[in-house]
């Protein structure tokens, strides 16, 4: 039988992860079939790339956030997907005479479909800031940088996670480009519903076991918060405490990492939704016992899925390391592309990529002895 | 001081040689070595610098004028701890990456 050209719409298109990683970025590119990759890069040899991500509004261009051991944080930008890059004329920089300074851009985040050009970026220490002209220049959002209540619910700027307190996790509603969503570690969630001029808290419910108060509104670690494109008013988060959901417009999360096996914990880094499914989600634990080691529990990575909004978890680990496999997967270093079967992937802290074609259900190694790998976005 | 003498010694500080470490030279295009004219202040310089070579600035002084952790600056072989050191009167500055480890 001959074969049949499938309509474009729904072809697979060949998947893309920009691979941000502490010495430089790579791009590791997939046929049509998810079954062949091939490596290029690097791009950027030596410096920490904390994060690449693809303005899903033109197809074209990348913003890259990075600095070195010596030299400060900048954004580098490519209109033609990676063939040519310029640096940022005026990069995220707090106010002068404000005493803050940035020493990482750490997260990028697309602005909404109906502002091309619009981005966000969040850095460490917490600033959250914008750029309206594709990432050339960018200012602070006052709302936030300038907020009163900035320093208490954030702490000072030699607080937080040991490689720097981080604003990450920038959401932008895809029905309002005014209503957002920013993680803090630590801070919390926060939302603004008038385009960051002001912030609320959002953190009821959610556990915060390193501080005196049982419940309290701010302070807490949120490690990765993710919206549901599908149904913005379902947002998950992966916490230092567990892992939580929320349906809008209730302010209180749920508790869903209570449901894990408790020989491996609700802990971890990254989570990754569905993109079309709001009650299917991974994630990736790791082991938050007594000092914290931070590796995959037991040795023993593994991915969990949840097909039930976080209600029950199944370990999806065929194909991964049996034992003896001490690495562990970051914040931002888990994705998934759109395909009709959806692939999965995420990037160690010990240089490998591995990929699911299959909704997680077996894993395979797509690129190795790579560095220390910070961020997986895909294109 | 002699007329001849003095023209010489004017004519000794008319410019301020600077040295480009290899972390920044993406920006000079691989020039090692760039001539400025002179400046009252190290602050001065660098904006000069960053004029010819945009971002390079930055990467080396934050916003907060401070000079960045990693960095040294040596002003005719004295460690300038300072943007707003004076170098009127100077030959050379190096710019180096320090010890950054891992």
């Amino acid at each position: 039988m001959a074969a049949r050209k499938m309509p474009k719409s729904v072809a697979p298109k060949p998947t893309t992860l920009l691979i941000a990683t502490r010495k430089g970025l790579w791009v590791l590119g997939a046929d049509a079939a998810r079954r062949s990759w091939k490596l290029t890069g690097p791009h950027f040899l030596g410096h920490i790339v904390y994060h690449a991500v693809a303005d899903p509004r033109d197809g074209r261009t990348l913003l890259v956030t990075a600095k070195t051991g010596h030299l400060g944080p900048t954004i580098f930008r490519s209109t033609d997907r990676g063939r040519t890059w310029k640096e940022a004329a005026q990069p995220p920089a707090f106010e002068p005479g404000s005493g803050r300074t940035v020493d990482h851009s750490f997260w990028l985040t697309p602005g909404h479909a109906s502002e091309p050009g619009v981005w966000y970026a969040g850095t460490s220490p917490q600033g959250l800031f914008r750029s309206t002209d594709g990432g050339a220049t960018w200012t602070g959002v006052k709302g936030f940088n300038e907020h009163p209540q900035r320093k208490a619910w954030c702490g000072g700027d030699q607080d937080g996670t040991p490689d720097g307190p981080k604003l990450h996790s920038v959401l932008v509603d895809p029905r309002d480009p005014k209503h957002l969503y920013i993680g803090m570690s630590s801070g919390g969630v926060f939302e603004s519903s008038d385009g960051g001029a002001d912030w609320s808290p959002l953190n009821l419910g959610v556990k915060a076991l390193f501080l005196p108060e049982p419940d309290p509104p701010f302070g807490h670690d949120p490690h990765c918060v993710r919206l549901h494109p599908r149904m913005p008013d379902r947002l998950y988060q992966q916490n230092h405490c567990g892992i939580y959901r929320i349906d809008r417009p209730a302010n209180r999360w749920t508790d869903i990492g209570a449901a894990m096996p408790k020989s491996v914990g609700p802990i971890g880094f990254p989570m990754v939704l569905h993109p079309r499914d709001p009650e299917t989600l991974w994630v990736f634990p790791m082991d938050g016992s007594d000092v914290w080691p931070r590796i995959s529990p037991g040795g023993k990575p593994a991915v969990y899925r949840s097909v039930n909004g976080g209600k029950t978890w199944q370990r999806q680990g065929t194909g991964l390391p049996k034992a003896q496999a001490w690495w562990t997967v970051k914040r931002q270093a888990m994705t998934a592309d759109q395909a009709p079967t959806v692939g999965v992937y995420f990037g160690t802290t010990s240089g490998e990529v591995w990929g699911s074609r299959d909704e997680g259900r077996s894993w395979k190694c797509i690129a190795s002895h790579l560095p220390h790998i910070y961020a997986i976005e895909c294109t | 001081m002699h007329r001849l003498a003095f023209a010489a010694h004017l004519r000794n500080r008319v410019h301020l040689k600077v040295l480009i470490p290899g972390l920044l030279r993406s920006y000079t295009a691989g020039a090692e070595t760039v001539v400025l004219p002179v400046h009252a202040t190290l602050d001065e310089a660098l904006r000069d610098l960053d004029a010819r070579f945009p971002g390079l600035r930055f990467r080396v002084v934050d916003e907060q004028d401070a000079i960045r952790p990693h960095i040294k600056m040596f002003v005719d072989g004295e460690l300038a701890r300072r943007i707003d050191t004076r170098v009127a009167d100077s030959k050379e500055l190096m710019i180096v990456g320090a010890l950054s480890g891992g």
